[in-house]
């Protein structure tokens, strides 16, 4: 009829599909952390080499222990026992899970899983709140390069492993290598992920992972 | 030629106002990518310069948040310190995610609101989002004494409720500016906008189409040039601060988790009263962040109008269009936030 209709219809196609890649890149995850975990981690290993958990002591900053302590009861003021706070250590755990930990490892390119946590306790010392838990792997494993990273991807938390022996390799067999990359120093990574971001289409994917701690260890 | 220029002028309109989101959504990867003082490593190009240093600040700022309620213990002073960096962090937060600005500045747009009102508007949401998140940890944790996970599962049950506040506020407007677009394409061009609107049943399209049924009835012919759609001044009266007021909610039923955050630091250290002065100064800061980018948001659509003036049927259909799609804009957000494609600021239960 005219050759007017068309052009505005295409040009609203144009708009709505505008309007929803906006939408949708708007909202880039979190503008910061808002709870700072330092952390120790152990990789388990059997006596035969194989990979069979890892153990994290991850301890909060003050605010957010502030947050997490809020209505316990204790028999002493600001004092808290192990006992105490054995029922806030079993909703971390359980709580947890949804974000898969923010542990994750992969065996020569392979993806591996962990159960539920397992020996999980809270301990409160010189007024730091330090969550202990141990992530036995699904099936042990064997690996002649395993790459643990521990972070969250919507970065609401801010990982940092402790400056002070970060990693211990407990039990694994001889000649095994163990590197660590804080984000702050991996800029190879920032930069392949923001290209592989976008071209993903959407920051929000996996922009946690630019604070990802890399933990490498290499095995003959 | 002169059809087609239409078109042009259209996409430029959009054009200007999505450059507007498209820079806030630039500022937020860049503030994504940021969260640490620090040196930063030189191959990051996108971030660095003033930008990137302004940016850094507002992570450090809420860090030190907390050692400055721990120094106002013994030294009263420091509460002055912790205003002043409670301003500044609330000032830097509200350009990330979660603070409504996209909401507001959507609805602003969509409705032919004036930028005072939007600045009436972003103030009124962010007192009520400070307000909201002292009464949660003053009756929670100072009332009734209730563990973290209690407090936590609050503050995500109000965070779906205002996702679907968010979802049913911007159907509403889809529905109304729907409703107008629909009149101002018909009175464009009566005969093919009927055709086209059974041939392309877009889903935004839609609601508007069943909506305003009746107005095929009434074709007019093509030296009709005036718009179905409402007049400016009509939306713009009494009633519209009742739709103001439903913005403010939208917007302002969320807190801040952060906010929740100092409070309960600052109720721990017995300076429950320092959180909350905190917690309204940030408020403060978020308003004025808010309303900044509301006013352009206002001055941008107020820009759009005036270059599709003059354009009788085509000038309205421009403006119905843009309005259509902040409309949408708004409902899109919700649902995505509803659904969980998209985690803004989300709470997150440790």
């Amino acid at each position: 009829m005219s050759r007017k209709r068309p052009d505005v219809i295409l040009t609203l196609r144009r708009l709505a599909f505008l309007v929803l890649l906006l939408a949708l890149g708007a909202t880039a995850a979190e503008a910061h952390p808002h709870v700072w975990i330092t952390s120790v981690s152990e990789l388990v290993y059997a006596p035969d080499g194989t990979l069979t958990g890892v153990r994290h002591a991850w301890t909060f900053d003050e605010m957010f222990a502030a947050y997490a302590l809020q209505g316990i009861e204790t028999k002493k003021k600001g004092v808290y026992t192990r006992e105490e706070l054995a029922l806030l250590a079993q909703t971390n755990a359980e709580s947890l899970k949804e974000f898969a930990y923010f542990t994750f490892a992969k065996a020569d390119g392979k993806k591996q899983r962990f159960e539920d946590p397992i020996d999980y306790f809270l301990d409160y010392t010189n007024g730091q709140l330090t969550l202990h838990f141990t992530l036995p792997a699904k099936t042990p494993f064997k690996a002649k390069q395993l790459v643990l990273e521990v972070f969250d991807r919507s970065f609401f938390i801010d990982f940092k492993m402790a400056d002070k022996d970060p990693v211990r390799l407990v039990g694994a067999p001889e000649g095994c290598k163990m590197q660590l990359q804080r984000p702050n120093d991996g800029s190879a990574n920032a930069q392949a992920l923001g290209e592989q971001t976008f071209a993903d289409g959407g920051v929000n994917a996996n922009f946690g992972m630019m604070f990802a701690n890399k933990i490498t260890v290499d095995c003959p | 030629m002169r059809q087609v220029s239409t078109a042009r002028v259209l996409t430029a309109c959009v054009a200007l106002i999505t450059i507007l989101i498209a820079v806030d959504s630039a500022i937020h990867v860049v503030m994504a990518q940021t969260p640490f003082g620090g040196p930063r490593p030189a191959a990051e190009p996108q971030v660095g310069g003033l930008v990137g240093w302004l940016l850094a600040r507002q992570s450090e700022f809420y860090r030190e948040i907390s050692a400055t309620i721990r120094a106002a213990k013994s030294d009263g002073s420091a509460v002055w310190t912790l205003l002043a960096i409670s301003f500044a962090y609330g000032i830097f937060h509200a350009a990330g995610p979660g603070h409504g600005k996209a909401v507001i500045s959507s609805y602003l747009v969509a409705n032919q609101e004036t930028a005072w009102r939007g600045i009436v508007l972003s103030f009124a949401s962010a007192l009520m989002q400070a307000l909201v998140a002292v009464a949660i940890v003053a009756v929670g944790a100072w009332l009734l004494n209730v563990t973290a996970k209690t407090m936590c599962g609050a503050e995500k049950a109000i965070e779906i409720a205002s996702y679907a506040l968010i979802a049913a506020f911007g159907a509403r407007l889809v529905w109304t500016k729907g409703g107008s677009f629909i009149s101002a394409l018909q009175t464009e061009r009566p005969q093919s906008a009927v055709t086209a609107a059974h041939h392309h049943h877009d889903h935004d399209h839609h609601h508007g189409h069943d909506h305003h049924h009746h107005d095929h009835e009434h074709v007019h012919d093509e030296h009709c040039g005036h718009s179905h759609g409402p007049m400016p001044d009509e939306l713009a009266g009494p009633g519209g601060w009742r739709r103001g007021l439903a913005a403010i909610l939208t917007v302002g039923i969320r807190p801040c988790s952060g906010a929740i955050l100092v409070l309960v630091f600052a109720l721990a250290q017995g300076l429950f009263w320092a959180g909350i002065a905190a917690t309204l100064v940030m408020g403060l800061g978020t308003a004025i962040t808010v309303a900044t980018i509301a006013v352009v948001a206002v001055f941008a659509k107020g820009v759009a109008r005036h270059l599709s003036e003059g354009r009788d049927g085509g000038g309205a259909l421009i403006m119905r269009g843009i309005e259509f799609g902040a409309a949408g804009l708004v409902l899109l957000f919700g649902a995505g936030l509803l659904f969980g494609y998209i985690a803004a600021e989300r709470v997150t239960c440790l």
